[in-house]
Formats: structure tokens, C-alpha cells, sequence
């Protein structure tokens, strides 16, 4: 005796599905958590004292209104050679006497003005971190993407390892080569 | 003249009874990734670009602050804006929304709170600084200034 089998019609499955997928292509966002990542200073107190540096120490960099930079003093066109001058003067170790004494007296200092754009802020921040991460990359004997990589997720022992090299941890919990940089309050001449 | 003749017997059919499977598996894929925005974002986003980005590990750690020129002019002006959750805020807020945002957190993980900034690039430095000047005062001193990746030229 012949008996009809419940037949679920599946021809039209292919065209659900891809309604779905339409569905979710359209509204998916995949969200971006990747950035520049930065520590901001405490707040400052009210009675704290001006902290003094050698001017040899501090390499100032100064970006005015208009996006134009000044490093050191010297007007700069040129972007692209900032990195290796950071490099240089963080691992001068006391050579150049116009340089820093060591890398962890050594502070880059960052000040824009109100009217600086985002764009050109980022970027020079880029370039500066730029400079730490490649030094510590090459004393940690990794490429700059992997040392970025273990400096986000030090909960894996390996990753702590080599983020511990390349910042040259020492037993008491400080290091040898620290990322000093200093983004100072903005100036109000554009605005 | 000599003719030549298609001897072939090859089938040109393309199987189609595994695309049911091939659809489903990028509908999962897009259905496990996305992510459904109740907040509409009123702000420019054009989002500069870095080569030195680093990833953040826990998305439950990380709350979004989003600057830019507001999309509607006419309502909002041309100055750029600070936009949380769906509303705009002033600097002022940022200490109240901070606490805010720490209070949906476990009590051991509130001083992990990271504020990603998501700024337009044709944002000024200052509205930025005044953020960071009431971050700070929040003790919420993590930051991340969101960017594209940019290929580096060598």
C-alpha cells in the first residue's frame, strides 16, 4: 500500500537563506576597536610643582593651527623622517650631547594647538609610538605587528614575555626603556 | 574543408544542490559578526587613518565616544559635537556619563573602563582635549583614538 511521505518542499530553501543573508549584510557593521591606545596622566593637583627636565632630554614637537609642525624648534615639510629622529634621540644614550642622556630620562614632548585637526594629531601620535614600537620590537627580536600584537594581550605568558624584553622590564617593576611621552594642554592661539 | 566537430560530452552544469549550504554558512557567519546598532550615530565619522593600531582584547571593557561635525546642520550647527549612547553631551556631562558607564561594570573591572574616541578627522584638537581634561578628572584614563589601518609605504 503506497503511503504519502510528508514532503517538505525544499526548492525554496536556497531563496530564504539568501533573503536572510541580504537581510544581515545589509545591517551588519562590523565594529572597529582598533586604535592608537594611550594612558592618560592623572588629574593634575593643586599644588603639585613644576617638574623640571634638561633641555637636552626633551624632544618637543609642535604642531600649530594650520597642521605646520615644529621639531625642535625647526619648521618641518617632511613628516616621514620624524620617526627616525625620535628613534635617534631616545637611543642616543648620552652620544650627542644635544640628545638625551638615556632612553628613560628621554621625553617626547607632544603640544598642539586648539585648532589642530584630529587628522594631523594622529598622525604625529602614529609616527611617535611608531618610534617606540619599533625599538622595542627589535629588542624583543619580533617584527613591529607582532610586538603590537603580544602589547595587546599580556595575559598570555608568551605575549607578557616578549612585551617584558622589549621594554626591558627590570625585577623591581620598572623600565628600562619606558614610553615617555607627554601630550601637553593645548595652546589657544587658533581655536 | 575539414569540419571539426564538439566531441565533448562534459556536463556544463554548475551543481547547485550544495549552494543551500553555501548560503547558510555566510548567513551564520554574518549572523555570528553583526552586531545590531539601536543608536543612530549624528555625527561625521570620517575616521583618520595609523599604521601603529593595537586591538582591544574585552568589548565589554570598552564604551564609545563619538566627535564630529553633527550630519544635521540646520539643527545641530557646524561645531563639532559630542555624541554618547544617542544623545549629545557637553564636556561637563562627560564625569556623570563616565560613572555611568563604570556602574554597568563588575566592581573589579571599573578601573579597566577603555573610552574609544571615535573622532572625525576634521574635529579640532580642542573640543578632544577638553574630553581627555574631564576623563581624566572621571579617572577614566585608558583611551584609544579609534583609526583605520593604513599600509605602511616602504
Amino acid at each position: 500500500m503506497a503511503r504519502a511521505t510528508p514532503d517538505i518542499p525544499n526548492a525554496s530553501m536556497a531563496d530564504i537563506a539568501f533573503l536572510l543573508l541580504t537581510f544581515f549584510l545589509v545591517t551588519t557593521t562590523i565594529s572597529n576597536d582598533r586604535g592608537l591606545s594611550l594612558v592618560l596622566p592623572p588629574p593634575p593637583e593643586k599644588d603639585q610643582e613644576e617638574l623640571k627636565f634638561q633641555e637636552h632630554n626633551l624632544f618637543t614637537i609642535q604642531v600649530n593651527s594650520s597642521d605646520a609642525l615644529l621639531v625642535e624648534g625647526e619648521p618641518m615639510d617632511d613628516v616621514s623622517v620624524l620617526k627616525e629622529q625620535i628613534k635617534k634621540f631616545i637611543l642616543n644614550n648620552g652620544a650627542d650631547p644635544t640628545l638625551s642622556d638615556n632612553p628613560e630620562k628621554a621625553i617626547v614632548s607632544y603640544k598642539t594647538d586648539r585648532g589642530t585637526s584630529h587628522k594631523r594629531f594622529v598622525e604625529v601620535l602614529d609616527l611617535i609610538q611608531g618610534a617606540y614600537y619599533d625599538i622595542w620590537a627589535e629588542r624583543a627580536g619580533v617584527t613591529n605587528k607582532r610586538f603590537r600584537e603580544a602589547a595587546s594581550d599580556t595575559s598570555v605568558p608568551e605575549n607578557k614575555a616578549i612585551y617584558d624584553k622589549g621594554l626591558g622590564k627590570r625585577p623591581d617593576g620598572t623600565n628600562e626603556i619606558p614610553m615617555a611621552v607627554s601630550i601637553a594642554e593645548p595652546t589657544k592661539i587658533g581655536g | 574543408m575539414a569540419k571539426f566537430k564538439k566531441k565533448t560530452k562534459t556536463k556544463q552544469d554548475i551543481p547547485t544542490s550544495s549552494m543551500p549550504d553555501v548560503v547558510f554558512m555566510l548567513l551564520f557567519f554574518f549572523m555570528v559578526t553583526t552586531q545590531l546598532r539601536e543608536k543612530t550615530i549624528e555625527v561625521y565619522q570620517r575616521i583618520p587613518e595609523a599604521t601603529q593600531l593595537r586591538k582591544l582584547q574585552r568589548k565589554s571593557l570598552v564604551t564609545n565616544l563619538f566627535i564630529g561635525a553633527p550630519k544635521k546642520e540646520a539643527q545641530y550647527g557646524k561645531e563639532p559635537r559630542i555624541q554618547a549612547e544617542d544623545v549629545f553631551i557637553e564636556p561637563k556631562d562627560i564625569i556623570l556619563w563616565v560613572n555611568r558607564e563604570k556602574d554597568k561594570l563588575a566592581e573589579n573591572e571599573r578601573d579597566q573602563l577603555t573610552v574609544s574616541l571615535k573622532v572625525d578627522s576634521e574635529a579640532k584638537r580642542g573640543i578632544i582635549a577638553d574630553v581627555e581634561t574631564e576623563l581624566r578628572k572621571a579617572n577614566a584614563r585608558k583611551i584609544l583614538y579609534t583609526s583605520m589601518e593604513r599600509r605602511e609605504i616602504k
